[in-house]
């Protein structure tokens, strides 16, 4: 699949914002106005500049109003309902909290769940499609879920360090157990997506044409000799070495590096400065990922095209 | 309109022969020129006469080569677009409506007036069968030429959608697949029509004819290959002087 | 839940409809043009279907068809005459007015017809208006006039008609309704591409075979039940195989061949003599056969004579003579015409070919098929019945385009005779005004004087050494030698060789190129880079060697840029053409038809149809035909010529509504005709009376039809030639008989390739180069989305070939260390190109291919100058010279058939390397050029002008 940089920034900030929000909304963090702000504000941020980010995705931004319509079948109408209900009652929330500053337990607890739920609406986009048979499983949702709270997580960690308060240390030592968790779901993610492929699922290139009964199918013209958008959008191919390469960016940044500096900032001292640069790692390192998950993800699409296929060119089988 | 009618009354759809699709494309470009004029936004061409030409098309020629486990690599030519399925999975995942399956005769269509041009149509469907136009922002996909089939402004005979209208070869078939008794389900009946990755669970309405058996050509010297006709016994051309005799009554 | 909206499902389609002929290809098929009023009240063409009324596409059409819109708005169109301003080939012009156009081009040709009207050159190309542009260069007096048939298919016309008065291509076709077996040798998107869709769509509904004789396994080889993989160019070598097979099986049709074929008819067998190998004829110069009843020699013309097929005749005077049917015995039966000998050159199967003759035998034979339609033949004697043998063969380009393809054609044909199968029900059937025998077509023309038009037609069918264009000296008079001895059967000339020949001016040099619709600087020559320099070549005095060029065109192509003068031609929804029985017309076998094109829209660039152009060019030069008596011209403009002009009395470019408007072939012009045309659609079609439509050579019913309807002014019955004795009176030349021998260093080659009946060898580029440097074969076929180079203009055609790989085989691909997306060398004996390949499993093992003028010359057709088609399209044609490697003298013959002059671009040699990653990239470099139209706009949105 195409790894579009607006869909990229939008599942991985939204979903840092929503976990942060989701902590927020169950009352983690700290009295005082200075963490309060800020943290509301940077879950907001998140949140909505990786909304708006999705909104660059679409080609007729004037009718996105009407994405709100579906959500009795869609999960993209959902995620959109979702969203909105979830920073309304976070706002509200937030703004009581800071204006008033009275906590409404219940509604904070209504908008924590609802941020997973938005986060998980998010995931269903992707898990819910037959079509890429690497998304199609219920560790997609707990990969977004993970990473959320994650990167929430760990958020909380920095602002709280910032704002100087002392349980920052424990926050930063649950962060080290979310990434851990995290990377678990996504450690079990890459074993199936490494043992997934477009024939199991009955989408390869012999399914797609139903050719495969009278032997091996390969493309032999294209319909069109230059790209046309399914093949930019479906049939996107990523080097071996490029995908190695962002793999271990994904996972120095994304993990090993913001739990060693969690560490630190939970053993050694909850230096502000060490749980920030733990956050834009981590954010860099989920860049990486998600740009994976989208590039290394095998549309049925690019079977047409034979694009994706693991089987062999009949004559290097000869050979 | 996002979830799927029940059941639709027809299900209207095509039928394609691989056993006679020569390949030549009459199809897809008119296709393109009906739909460029008729339905919805033009079909728009990018970079139309630059480095990298790309348009929107509603169906598309790929071919194929074939290689049996005996015999030659056959090519078979393929036509490609949308299968106006049953469980149309680009349906049920559009969030604005745009999308739905007419529970009349079970045409799937964009309205797009209400397509925000997220694609994720495009991403559900299996078959490639939608297209984004770069101009219009907006999802284009196969109409059943829903504007030629029901349409009184033009004769009877050519209420069928242009690439069935089109092809030389025959080689397409329109009609309602939910009747046993209709020519397209008849020939689906009888010449093993099949639907194209049935593990998606998408219940295509189009449906494929194979591509008949070949004879190989390459059976050896004294192999199978021999001549049908024997030899006939006597001289040279002791035929000859007979089948003149016959001839001329002697 | 939304909803479901309101659809308006029966919009309106258009405002207007007009139905013209399509010109996307040579296919000519009717179309509906539906057409739009733009808000600036303009008509837009804003749809084009197939016309179903139309005998050609039956409604069908084609892609090239329905992305005619494309062509018609294309930027590549021209928009003013262009006089040149820079060098030649940099495409630097100035726009002039068409009177300053006309003015130079009348001030460039008067004093060339005056003096020495052989020094203009006048060569049309994919021109559909022959009969009149060929009118024209008759009256201007030049004999340097052809269209580009020799460069196409002449070996598919030239074998055909000598052989059974009529071809393949586009003048017969295969019996769709009733063939229960059909063979299709070399045929890519070639002529005639719907009908020939069509028909296969009706075979397969039948569950008729299908055998395909192709190298490649692409198109129609795809979808046969039967694919024969041939090495090309041994077509000729399978096909006698199987005739061999069918006589050793004694399975041929005896009464067929004795009634309708010159089987019977005697040949002299007197070696050394001067009449050997001719026919004995008796007194009244009729053939002789010999009558069984009396087993003595008897005129062919005795209609009571019991005709023998074998033996020996003792003529009078006591030398011998042998029927042809027993020469062919002879010479057929003989086991090195066997499968075994065939199958290893052919690469396939002795056992193969023994089937499909076995095939081919049971089907004419066991499944004969009898229509119970009485029919009388040209001798009066009533038929019961037709009686059918269904199987039916077509072949064209890949049997045409060698230097054996003459040869190759007439065993395919004979195959066809044998197995009676040629205008029987079933088989292949004629096209009116086919059937029209050798003899009934003129003979070339060529003798010119000052200011006089020529005494006949340029193009004709030689019977004999005699028929020859050869001056006093024995010097070619044509600029392409045509009908010499280079070419003596050159039926459609040799466009290909006009601007090597006039630039070595060899047998002359010229003063005026003057070209119609023919890419000669690009894909319609041989050695493209050659002839480009060839076309800027200057002489001593740094004047160009061929001083003047003349294009018109409606498009901006890579020839443009070479001419100095440019006319614009219309598109061809905006002009009036006919499409003539006079020349190519749209019949099917069961009915005479012929078309017109009218402008369904009017053209908004100041430009003009070429005929009408040429008509006002001819009255300006006051050529005869083209003036009145006052000197004014004769034709306001193609239109009034179409209606006005008489060929013969009552017989003009169109047969239909003539006279009162009754008239059908002949009558009065009537003012009113082509009014009736566009009333009909576009096209005239007349059906054959039941009772003529087979038989047709030999069915008095047909022949007193075809008179009537002008294609002859007597009934010209005629039998096939198995054995043609015009062939060997060119051998009897070459074994130096009679005034007219050729050089000596031509006999060998014109005595192997005259051979009376038809015979095999090897393509000559094979047999001049070292085969194990050369060890491959090269081909190009027409892909069927595109038609020459000018589909690239086509902004929805362009998608779909907008570049072309080289296919080579899996084998030779491994063996070269070649993957997808490779770029490799490949070289001739001439040149080399580097080109991207695909590998595919389906096409001959010696046989490298690809999709033929897709590459281009940056700066042409209106693209951007980094368009594909500049950087990853090539042409094989870089690779093929028009002249053969030398031979041991130093002689090099012309790249073609000995016989016809066909260029032989099918008998390129090759091999194959891998190209390193960083060499440069297509070559050869064939630089650029301006465009005078600039180029094409970035988006194309078409419809929104009438959605908006």
């Amino acid at each position: 699949m195409h790894p579009a940089f607006s869909v990229i920034v939008f599942t991985t900030l939204s979903g840092i914002g929503f976990g942060l929000m989701a902590l927020l909304g169950l009352g983690f963090g700290v009295p005082g106005a200075g963490f309060q702000w800020s943290a509301t504000i940077v879950a907001f941020a998140f949140a909505v500049i990786g909304l708006l980010s999705s909104v660059l995705h679409l080609r007729s931004k004037s009718r996105a109003i009407l994405a709100f319509s579906q959500w009795r079948s869609s999960w993209l109408s959902r995620e959109g309902v979702c969203s909105v209900v979830t920073l309304g009652l976070f706002g509200i929330y937030s703004l009581v909290l800071l204006l008033m500053g009275t906590r409404l337990a219940a509604l904070g607890f209504a908008a924590a769940v609802l941020a997973m739920v938005t986060v998980f609406t998010t995931s269903m986009i992707y898990a819910q499609l037959r079509t890429v048979p690497h998304w199609a499983s219920w560790i997609t949702p707990a990969v977004f879920l993970g990473f959320s709270i994650a990167g929430g997580v760990l958020a909380l960690s920095a602002l709280l360090a910032i704002s100087g308060a002392p349980s920052a240390r424990m926050a930063a030592q649950w962060a080290m157990v979310a990434l851990i968790v995290a990377w678990a779901a996504k450690a079990a993610w890459w074993r199936r997506a490494a043992e997934t492929s477009l024939e199991a699922a009955g989408s390869g290139i012999g399914d797609a044409t139903g050719l495969g009964v009278l032997g091996a199918v390969r493309p032999f013209e294209p319909p069109h000799t230059s790209p046309n958008y399914l093949m930019r959008e479906m049939a996107f191919e990523v080097g071996r070495k490029r995908a190695r390469a962002l793999r271990r960016i994904a996972i120095a940044c994304g993990a090993v590096a913001p739990f060693l500096l969690a560490g630190l900032a939970a053993y050694v001292g909850a230096a502000a400065p060490l749980l920030m640069l733990a956050v834009i790692l981590h954010l860099v390192g989920m860049l990486a990922e998600r740009w994976l998950f989208f590039a290394e993800a095998r549309h049925a699409v690019g079977s047409f095209y034979g694009i994706g296929q693991s089987v062999a060119r009949p004559s290097s089988q000869a050979a | 309109m996002t979830t799927l009618p029940e059941t639709t009354n027809r299900k209207l759809g095509l039928v394609i022969d691989l056993d006679v699709c020569v390949g030549c494309h009459a199809c897809a470009v008119a296709c393109k020129e009906w739909n460029t004029g008729a339905y919805g936004a033009p079909l728009s061409d990018q970079d139309a006469y630059g480095a990298e030409p790309s348009g929107t098309w509603l169906n598309r020629v790929h071919s194929y080569e074939v290689k049996p486990q005996d015999g030659p690599a056959q090519i078979v030519h393929f036509p490609r677009s949308c299968l106006h399925c049953e469980d149309a999975p680009c349906v049920t995942v559009c969030p604005t409506g745009a999308s739905y399956k007419r529970a009349e005769d079970g045409i799937v269509l964009v309205n797009e007036d209400r397509c925000m041009g997220c694609g994720l149509c495009a991403w559900a469907c299996p078959y490639g069968a939608r297209e984004m136009d770069m101009d219009a922002g907006v999802m284009k996909k196969c109409t059943l030429c829903v504007d030629r089939i029901y349409n009184a402004q033009i004769p009877a005979e050519d209420r069928v959608p242009s690439c069935v209208r089109t092809c030389p070869a025959n080689a397409r078939h329109f009609g309602d697949l939910a009747d046993p008794e209709s020519d397209v389900s008849r020939m689906v009946a009888e010449r093993g029509g099949y639907d194209l990755m049935p593990a998606q669970g998408t219940r295509p309405v189009n449906k494929y004819l194979p591509p008949r058996p070949k004879t190989p050509c390459e059976t050896g010297p004294g192999g199978a290959g021999e001549a049908s006709v024997a030899t006939p016994p006597g001289s040279l051309l002791g035929w000859l002087d007979r089948a003149l005799a016959v001839i001329d009554g002697e | 839940m939304t909803p479901e909206p309101e659809l308006d499902l029966s919009p309106r389609v258009s405002d207007e409809i007009r139905k013209t002929t399509c010109y996307m290809c040579a296919c000519r098929c009717g179309i509906n043009v539906h057409l739009r009023t733009g808000p600036d009240g303009r008509k837009i063409v804003s749809y084009i279907e197939g016309n179903r009324d139309h005998p050609k596409n039956q409604g069908v059409l084609c892609a090239k068809g329905s992305a005619g819109i494309m062509q018609h708005y294309s930027p590549a169109r021209l928009k003013k005459p262009l006089k040149r301003s820079g060098p030649r080939g940099t495409g630097e012009f100035e726009e002039i007015s068409w009177e300053e156009a006309m003015t130079l081009a009348t001030d460039w040709l008067a004093p060339v017809r005056h003096s020495d009207p052989r020094k203009l050159a006048f060569f049309t190309g994919r021109d559909q208006s022959q009969s009149f542009t060929s009118w024209w260069a008759q009256a201007f007096g030049t004999p340097n006039y052809a269209a580009h048939g020799g460069f196409c298919s002449v070996n598919m016309a030239a074998a055909g008609i000598y052989t059974m008065g009529g071809a393949f291509w586009e003048f017969g076709a295969p019996d769709w309704d009733r063939a229960k077996m059909f063979m299709i040798f070399g045929v890519a998107e070639d002529h005639d591409s719907n009908p020939i869709k069509i028909g296969l769509s009706k075979l397969k509904k039948r569950g008729a075979k299908i055998v395909a004789v192709n190298p490649v396994r692409t198109g129609y080889n795809a979808v046969a039940d039967e694919w024969v993989g041939i090495t090309p160019g041994t077509d000729g070598l399978f096909v006698i195989a199987l005739i061999h097979e069918l006589l050793r099986m004694g399975k041929v049709d005896v009464a067929y061949l004795r009634r309708y074929t010159n089987a019977p008819w005697l040949v002299i067998d007197d070696p050394g003599a001067a009449d050997h190998g001719l026919f004995a004829r008796g007194e009244d110069g009729h053939p002789l056969i010999i009558d069984r009843r009396t087993g003595w020699v008897a005129s062919s013309e005795d209609v009571d004579a019991r005709p023998d097929l074998q033996g020996e005749a003792i003529l009078p005077g006591g030398r011998k003579a042998r029927p042809v049917f027993a020469l062919i015995a002879e010479k057929y039966l003989d086991s090195g015409h066997g499968p075994e000998a065939a199958a290893e050159r052919c690469g396939v199967p002795a056992g193969a070919i023994r089937r499909l003759a076995g095939d081919l035998a049971r089907t004419a034979f066991e499944e004969e098929i009898v229509i119970e339609q009485p029919w009388t033949d040209w001798r009066g004697k009533r038929h019961e019945k037709m009686i059918g043998r269904p199987v039916a063969f077509h072949a064209m380009r890949g049997i045409s385009a060698h230097s054996n393809g003459f040869q190759t054609c007439r065993a395919i044909h004979l195959l066809q005779m044998l197995l009676g199968s040629v205008e029987t029900p079933g088989g292949f059937r004629f096209k009116p005004p086919y059937p029209k025998p050798a003899e009934g077509h003129p003979r070339p023309h060529a003798e010119c004087r000052p200011d006089t038009p020529l005494a006949g037609p340029h193009l004709g069918y030689p019977m004999g050494p005699d028929d020859l264009l050869l001056d006093e000296a024995g010097s070619p008079r044509r600029i392409d030698k045509a009908f010499s001895w280079e070419a003596p059967l050159a039926v459609h000339g040799l466009m290909h060789m006009v601007i090597s020949n006039a630039v070595a001016r060899d047998p002359y040099g010229i003063d005026v190129l003057f070209l119609y619709m023919a890419n000669m600087a690009w894909n319609s020559s041989m050695n493209t880079a050659g002839v480009m320099e060839m076309l800027t070549r200057t002489d001593e005095n740094g004047d160009y060697v061929i001083p003047k060029i003349i294009y018109s065109d409606a498009y901006s192509s890579e020839m443009v840029a070479f001419a100095d003068l440019v006319l614009p031609d219309t598109t061809y929804l905006e002009r009036h053409d006919c499409i003539s029985l006079l020349d190519r017309p749209v019949s099917e076998p069961d009915c005479a038809a012929d078309a017109i094109r009218w402008p369904v829209v009017e053209p908004d660039r100041d430009v003009r149809g070429f005929q009408s152009a040429l008509l006002d060019l001819g009255a300006r030069l006051g050529l005869p035909g083209f003036v009145e008596e006052d000197g004014s011209p004769r034709y306001k403009d193609y239109a009034d010529y179409m209606v006005r002009h008489e060929r013969r009395p009552g017989i003009g470019p169109l047969a239909g509504w003539r006279g009162e408007g009754n008239g059908r072939g002949r009558g009065a012009p009537n003012p009113e005709q082509l009014q009736r045309y566009i009333n009909n659609g576009g096209f005239f079609s007349t059906e054959i009376p039941e009772e003529a439509q087979f038989f047709k050579p030999w069915n008095a019913d047909y022949q007193n039809w075809a008179v009537s309807m002008g294609f002859y002014d007597k009934p010209t019955p005629y039998l096939f030639q198995l054995y043609v004795e015009p062939l060997r009176r060119f051998q009897l030349a070459a074994e130096g008989h009679g005034d007219r021998q050729p050089p000596d260093a031509m006999r060998e080659r014109i005595a192997q390739a005259f051979e009376p009946l038809p015979t095999w060898y090897p393509p000559h580029e094979g047999e001049r180069i070292d085969p194990s440097a050369f060890p491959l074969h090269a081909l190009t076929q027409r892909p069927a989305a595109m038609y020459h180079s000018w589909g690239s203009q086509n902004a929805w055609l362009r998608q779909i070939h907008g570049e072309n790989p080289l296919y080579v085989p899996e084998a030779l691909a491994r063996e070269a260390g070649l993957e997808d997306g490779d770029w490799a060398w490949v070289t001739s004996h001439h040149g080399r190109i580097r080109v991207p390949i695909r590998i595919t499993a389906a096409s001959n093992n010696k046989t490298l291919w690809t999709w033929n003028a897709i590459g281009k010359r940056k700066g042409a057709w209106a693209l951007d100058r980094d368009a594909p088609e500049t950087q990853r399209g090539f042409l094989l044609n870089h690779l093929i010279h028009e002249l053969l490697p030398p031979k041991a003298d130093g002689m090099r013959w012309s790249n073609s058939d000995p016989v016809t002059g066909q260029a032989a671009w099918f008998d390129l040699r090759v091999r194959i390397e891998k190209a390193g990653p960083d060499e440069e990239s297509l070559s050869p470099d064939t630089g650029g050029q301006q465009s005078p139209v600039g180029t094409g706009p970035s988006v194309v949105a078409f419809g929104k002008a009438w959605k908006q």
